[in-house]
């Protein structure tokens, strides 16, 4: 990532170690996934916008974090450009920015609930935040 | 010393943006030899040829070295050329400077430079190139064609009509193929089985062809025009001559288990079986697997019950061997396994099905006689789904599925959702589509037919996930224009499989020495200019062999591959290659290397009388059938004592080139 926290659509594809190129825009990945209409963005949209080289329209999207990275759409992908990287790499160029935790632990109180195992918590923990 | 002529060629500005012809053809002349030396903007062009001409008359020339395109291209141009003006063909040398030079480096200066060490290089040989004399070979007038589907009895009755004889060898109990499983066709929909059967018919009919079924290329040998090809003819235990086809032992068979290849394994059928109505030859097999007779040594109701007598339980394989001219490709394809798909359940429900499933469904001859009905309850659906590009356009890395469009699945499924439609109006039919593919002559308004006539929901995305819930499919799926996820209960659903090749056709590939592509598809000679030729010469192809096609392109290419047979076999003989292996008897020690790696069987032994000054008396010695030596250079770089060397390829006219290119 350059100095200027400036996010291009080669940093995502190099963290994710995926080929965009790839996608015949078949949408396969966004039938296949569990928590389609929690998300604004959907698997097919990260492939599509990353191509475009709109990587900003991606950080700010809600998705990467209604995303319950179960790799369905990875796994389904007949073209092996596996989406859930692509979700997962710009979720961290989001988080490693100052101030982008999105998930601190002042917030913990008001996600307790007697039927969450707290292991959930621990992985949000690491997955929401530096 | 020969006397040598250079002829650059500018190929208007392939070879001249990045070569200097004119330094090109100015180097040359100071070559040992080399007594004219030109440029010129189109060698092979009249006037180029011309040139040529007039400089072999006005310098005596011995050889000349074109440099130009690649030898496939225009080096058969060259020689004629050089013919024409009373040189030998194989006084001519190509240099290529446009494929290997100009069209692969940028700068003019590099481009010049290899320009002339590859010059040299032909140069250098043609100092040693002799003039050489093609000998001839007869043509078996007979071609052998592999496979009965549409496209084998194609090219069989194209062939059989121009007056020469034809073999058909068909793997399967009938001829037919692919097609006759076929309920209707696109985009006409008329029924499969009433316009291929007459074909079928009129193959058994004809007096030029002979069919042979429920039989496979064991082997081949020999080279164009002389292929000798050994038949195996599986034992079908049933005597062809004496079955009239009544398929009364059909009916009598107590053995209910075989699953009926011919509708998809969809049902049963007996040990004894014709697979369908229409079967040519209209004779039963014996499925020895599923047979009581052969399981238990008890049984032969069948028979018992054959009042012509032709049930033979004793029956072997039988070997056929005949010799042909021409041999001609048309092996087909199937539809891959979709088990590999289990995201869309298809081991998990039997309402889940192939589109060749659904079109046996479909057909009056079928497993349900024509009615839609689900294979798990028998009841009739009310709405189906219909998922396009199973395994077809993969990726290559992937595990499952093919990196290729299969070309008739767009037409199959809009063809089937139309049939649905016209037949059961109350049916829903849903389509799940990436791209609707329909170029072809109406197959875009066939699909709009579909769409707007027979109002089937033709959803732009994929389906990710086919769960069963009771006794319904539900199918998840993404509506890519409308930007939604959709959820139907359905209650068949039907995948739109990709097609792969036949699984006989890569051993069937190496048996021919025919080149075949990472899918396993046939390659042709030339993508564009030989569609219908392997590179070895002689082998032809026809129909899915060579690459997905519809029926209307199978029978065009089918035609196109007879064309090309019947111009092969309404020749007397063929020149044969001129460069082909020789032995240097002085060096030969007979020690059978070259035989053994020898891939057309050209080489024998002979014991010879030697008299050189370190030996005399007798010695086996190699001997070269020129008839039979495709000049494929094995044997050469094999000889363990350098005794083998191909004629117009020598190991010294080789190592003068290198020594060229090294100076």
């Amino acid at each position: 990532m350059s100095l200027t926290n400036k996010v291009t659509a080669e940093d995502v594809l190099r963290i994710s170690g995926v080929d965009a190129s790839r996608c015949m825009q078949c949408g396969k990945c966004s039938g296949a996934c569990p928590n389609y209409d929690e998300m604004d963005l959907h698997p097919h949209q990260f492939a599509a916008l990353l191509r475009k080289g709109e990587v900003e329209r991606l950080m700010e999207s809600n998705a990467l974090y209604q995303c319950l990275s179960c790799f369905a759409c990875s796994q389904r992908c007949p073209r092996n450009v596996e989406p859930a990287k692509i979700i997962e790499a710009v979720r961290l160029t989001v988080i490693r920015q100052k101030g982008r935790n999105y998930m601190t632990a002042d917030r913990l109180p008001e996600k307790l609930d007697e039927d969450l195992p707290q292991q959930a918590l621990v992985s949000a923990m690491r997955k929401y935040s530096k | 010393m020969q006397k040598i002529g250079v002829f650059v060629c500018w190929c208007g500005s392939n070879i001249a943006a990045t070569v200097d012809v004119k330094a090109v053809a100015q180097a040359l002349k100071n070559e040992a030899g080399v007594v004219f030396s030109t440029d010129y903007q189109y060698m092979c062009s009249e006037n180029g040829q011309a040139m040529i001409r007039q400089a072999i008359k006005e310098h005596q020339l011995t050889g000349i070295v074109v440099c130009s395109c690649s030898p496939r291209m225009h080096e058969a141009t060259f020689r004629k050329t050089a013919v024409s003006a009373g040189l030998n063909p194989y006084m001519v040398e190509i240099a290529n400077i446009r494929e290997q030079c100009s069209w692969i480096h940028k700068d003019i200066a590099e481009g010049t430079e290899k320009a002339i060490v590859l010059a040299r290089a032909a140069v250098a040989k043609l100092h040693k190139n002799a003039p050489l004399t093609a000998g001839t070979s007869p043509v078996t007038k007979r071609a052998l064609v592999i496979g009965g589907g549409i496209a084998g009895i194609q090219t069989a009755l194209d062939v059989a009509d121009a007056g020469f004889e034809v073999d058909i060898v068909e793997k399967s109990p009938t001829i037919g193929g692919r097609m006759a499983q076929l309920d209707k066709t696109f985009p006409t929909l008329d029924c499969s089985a009433c316009i291929l059967t007459p074909k079928m018919v009129e193959a058994a009919q004809h007096e030029k062809i002979n069919i042979i079924s429920y039989a496979e290329l064991e082997s081949l040998s020999g080279f164009v025009g002389n292929f000798t090809a050994t038949i195996r003819k599986k034992a079908r235990f049933i005597d062809e001559d004496k079955c009239s086809g009544c398929g009364v032992c059909t009916e009598k068979c107590p053995s209910r288990k075989g699953l009926d290849e011919f509708n998809m394994k969809l049902n049963k059928r007996g040990a004894v079986y014709i697979p369908f109505a229409q079967a040519i030859p209209n004779v039963a097999v014996i499925d020895a697997e599923q047979c009581l007779h052969f399981r238990t040594g008890k049984c032969g109701l069948c028979q018992k019950n054959c009042s012509a007598g032709a049930i033979d339980f004793e029956q072997k394989d039988q070997l056929i061997e005949r010799k042909y001219g021409a041999i001609v490709v048309a092996t087909g394809f199937k539809p891959i396994d979709a088990s590999a798909f289990n995201e869309y359940a298809y081991n998990d429900s039997p309402d889940v099905v192939t589109s060749l499933e659904f079109e046996r469904i479909m057909n009056a001859a079928g497993p349900t006689k024509g009615q839609l009905i689900r294979p798990s309850d028998l009841k009739h659906p009310h709405e189906i789904v219909v998922i396009q590009c199973v395994g077809s356009r993969c990726t290559e890395d992937k595990e499952k599925g093919k990196p290729y469009c299969s070309k008739i699945c767009c037409m199959y499924t809009a063809k089937h959702a139309m049939l649905v439609r016209e037949k059961y109006p109350d049916v829903k039919v849903h389509v799940f589509y990436i791209d609707a593919r329909t170029p072809g002559k109406n197959f875009d308004e066939f699909y709009r037919r579909a769409v707007e006539q027979y109002d089937v929901d033709y959803i732009k995305g994929m389906v990710g996930k086919v769960a069963v819930e009771g006794d319904k499919l539900h199918v998840q799926g993404s509506d890519l224009l409308n930007g939604e996820q959709v959820h139907i209960n359905a209650d068949m659903v039907v995948l739109a499989t990709a097609i792969e090749p036949d699984p006989t056709a890569r051993s069937l590939g190496t048996m021919l020495t025919a080149s075949m592509d990472t899918n396993d598809f046939f390659t042709e000679a030339h993508p564009k200019l030989r569609p219908v030729e392997s590179p070895p010469a002689g082998i032809f192809l026809s129909g899915v062999a060579q690459g997905p096609k519809d029926i209307p392109e199978t029978v065009a290419q089918a035609g196109a591959a007879a064309a090309k047979v019947i111009g092969l076999l309404c020749k007397n003989e063929l020149t044969c290659n001129a460069c082909v292996a020789q032995t240097n008897e002085a060096i030969c020690n007979g020690c059978s290397q070259c035989e053994k790696v020898c891939p057309y069987g050209a080489i024998t032994y002979e014991d010879k009388e030697i008299r050189s000054p370190e030996f005399r008396g007798i010695r086996r010695i190699a001997t070269v059938n020129e008839a039979i030596c495709q000049g494929c250079g094995a044997c050469t770089v094999t000889c363990p004592s350098g005794a083998m060397d191909l004629k117009g390829f020598t190991n010294s006219q080789i190592m003068s080139e290198v020594d060229a290119i090294c100076r």
